[in-house]
């Protein structure tokens, strides 16, 4: 009898074990998630600050290209103001920021005195950088959900997962279809 | 990620545990034969290594990068390279930028070191920086930050300052005992037979250590590499960018002056490499860069663990893997890549040796003035006249 009641403890003390650890790891992963979103968040912030002084610069030299330059001051209003809305939402708005950024630098390769200016060069270095920074902050925010969502699903942590109450994240996709496409240059 | 750290880690503490444990055979053999005790030797070896281990944790990196004559760059100094570097810190989820650093050295190289993620720093020559386009730099960028991230700087400090100690012990051991006089063989009169096989032990094993000691160093700092190689495919989705940078490094052969044996592991590539060697072997710290870019070449567009592992077994015909398995599993969809567009701005060759050699000025405290007729003027940091004329249209600038 006396065994039989050891083994049971044993059991019962290894499924604790069990379920603390995976619980833990859980967490830990689910907070990954959290600080690679709070990341996206830095980078796309960063791109609202850089744009005011793109304008600032560029507005001299590109008088005729007033369209252009309204659509990316547009879309950078639009992305700020609906930035505490869902991944969703969200990354349609951004594409289309970055879609109308991408539009405006490819027009300024027609202006040769624009692109010899020093405080043009450098911000265009600190954009497509930072297109790459939101790029990759995506990039590991989209892999540690991937991983968040498999270890909720798979077997035996799901029942961890399942009995917690931990659900899966979201993908944050890169929705505007045009985000993709080589930008169109007018030459009007 | 963490499953690979982890097991990493489990493998490192093997490892460092072997080695350790061969320091102090050495210690207690030597102490017995000098001065009959082997716990009295044990205690020196234990001390020499505390000693060394110390001064390599909280000394290591700065006499890494003191010796290599680095000189530490802001972001105004080099917006690229500082915006590279952010962004690989950015895809590995690494929580602090690391501090960077350039050598003026013309010679090809970049390392990595720093005890934890939270106080690291990455390396790299002038002579590279101005090799290397975006990609490339990208590359080479991520490679060194996957060493930070696998916590390989920390393992191959402590298994470095490990190998030394052997090193140091053996060596000094076994001069002493061949040349000079040993403490207690001479007044030693119980039993000559005792006496001698410790003797032969000892001798054996100050022989066989450090080379030991040496091959296991060399052979975990060779699988570091390929793990490097493909954790920084998977953060840049673009193996192509590291293989074309190392072609480049692979086809200079230029020795860096400030590396040493016991640093070695630290570098992208071997420092003391030799022009078109391309056999491996056990002495060596890296792979042969050929075959790192032939698995590189072979990834098929995948960016992943999985397309790593299956390119390295498709290069050595199906044998050895270099991915511990709880790894493979992870995340490298490379559907959704970063944009290559930013090549199209990429500096040329000549912008980059311009660029490099404004910044390497800039960091000896030299002002520079650039003349309206296209002249650079190099103030030195000691200049003390109010202005200078331009030696090309005889302007003159205030200073």
């Amino acid at each position: 009898m006396e065994i039989v009641l050891w083994v049971l403890l044993g059991i019962v003390v290894l499924l604790l074990l069990f379920y603390v650890f995976t619980y833990n790891g859980l967490v830990r992963l689910r907070n990954q998630v959290k600080n690679a979103w709070a990341q996206i968040d830095v980078q796309l912030k960063r791109r609202y600050d850089l744009i005011p002084n793109l304008m600032e610069t560029v507005k001299g030299y590109m008088k005729h290209e007033r369209e252009t330059l309204e659509a990316v001051t547009n879309a950078r209003n639009l992305a700020q103001k609906i930035s505490d809305s869902g991944a969703a939402a969200r990354s349609k708005a951004e594409g289309e920021l970055s879609s109308a950024l991408s539009r405006l630098l490819a027009v300024a390769e027609n202006y040769p005195d624009l692109k010899a200016n020093q405080n043009f060069l450098a911000l265009q270095e600190e954009l497509a950088s930072t297109e790459n920074k939101i790029s990759f902050s995506r990039q590991f925010y989209n892999d540690s959900v991937l991983n968040y969502n498999n270890k909720i699903q798979m077997f035996p942590s799901n029942i961890v997962a399942g009995m917690s109450g931990f659900k899966t994240g979201e993908f944050f996709e890169v929705t505007a279809a045009n985000e993709r496409e080589a930008p169109k240059v007018s030459f009007s | 990620m963490w499953e690979q750290i982890r097991s990493n880690q489990i493998r490192s503490a093997v490892l460092v545990i072997g080695m350790g444990a061969l320091l102090f055979v050495i210690g207690y053999f030597l102490g017995l034969y000098f001065f009959d005790s082997g716990i009295g030797g044990l205690l020196i070896a234990i001390a020499l290594w505390l000693i060394m281990t110390l001064v390599g944790y909280f000394q290591g990196d700065s006499i890494l990068l003191a010796s290599a004559g680095a000189k530490k760059i802001k972001h105004d100094d080099h917006p690229r390279l500082y915006n590279i570097v952010e962004e690989m810190r950015i895809a590995s989820g690494l929580p602090k930028t690391p501090d960077i650093y350039i050598i003026d050295d013309p010679s090809l190289n970049a390392f990595a070191t720093g005890r934890d993620p939270n106080k690291a720093a990455v390396a790299i020559t002038s002579g590279l920086l101005q090799q290397l386009n975006r990609d490339e730099l990208q590359g080479v960028m991520a490679h060194e930050i996957s060493h930070i991230k696998n916590r390989d700087v920390l393992l191959m400090a402590m298994t470095s300052v490990l190998l030394g100690a052997i090193v140091m012990l053996s060596w000094y051991g076994s001069r002493i005992m061949i040349f000079g006089g040993g403490g207690s063989r001479r007044d030693s009169s119980s039993g000559g037979a005792a006496q001698g096989i410790i003797m032969i032990v000892a001798l054996l094993l100050m022989i066989l250590a450090p080379i030991f000691a040496q091959l296991i160093y060399f052979a975990i700092s060779r699988k570091r590499e390929y793990l490097a190689d493909a954790s920084a495919a998977m953060y840049t989705r673009y193996p192509e960018g590291l293989a074309s940078a190392l072609e480049k490094l692979g086809a200079s052969s230029g020795q860096l002056k400030s590396a040493n044996q016991a640093t070695a592991p630290m570098y992208i590539v071997n420092p003391f490499r030799k022009k078109g060697r391309a056999a491996t072997d056990l002495s060596s710290t890296h792979p042969p860069i050929s075959e790192r870019i032939r698995i590189l070449r072979a990834m098929g567009g995948g960016a992943s663990y999985i397309d790593y592992e299956t390119a390295y077994k498709q290069v050595h015909k199906g044998k050895g893997s270099v991915i511990p398995a709880s790894a493979m599993s992870l995340a490298g969809d490379s559907s959704q890549t970063v944009s290559r567009a930013s090549t199209a701005d990429d500096p040329g060759r000549l912008e980059r040796t311009r660029e490099t050699s404004d910044v390497m000025w800039k960091l000896s405290d030299y002002k520079t003035i650039e003349c309206p007729c296209g002249t650079k003027l190099r103030i030195p940091p000691h200049f003390s006249d109010k202005s200078i004329q331009c030696p090309h249209c005889g302007q003159k600038h205030m200073l």
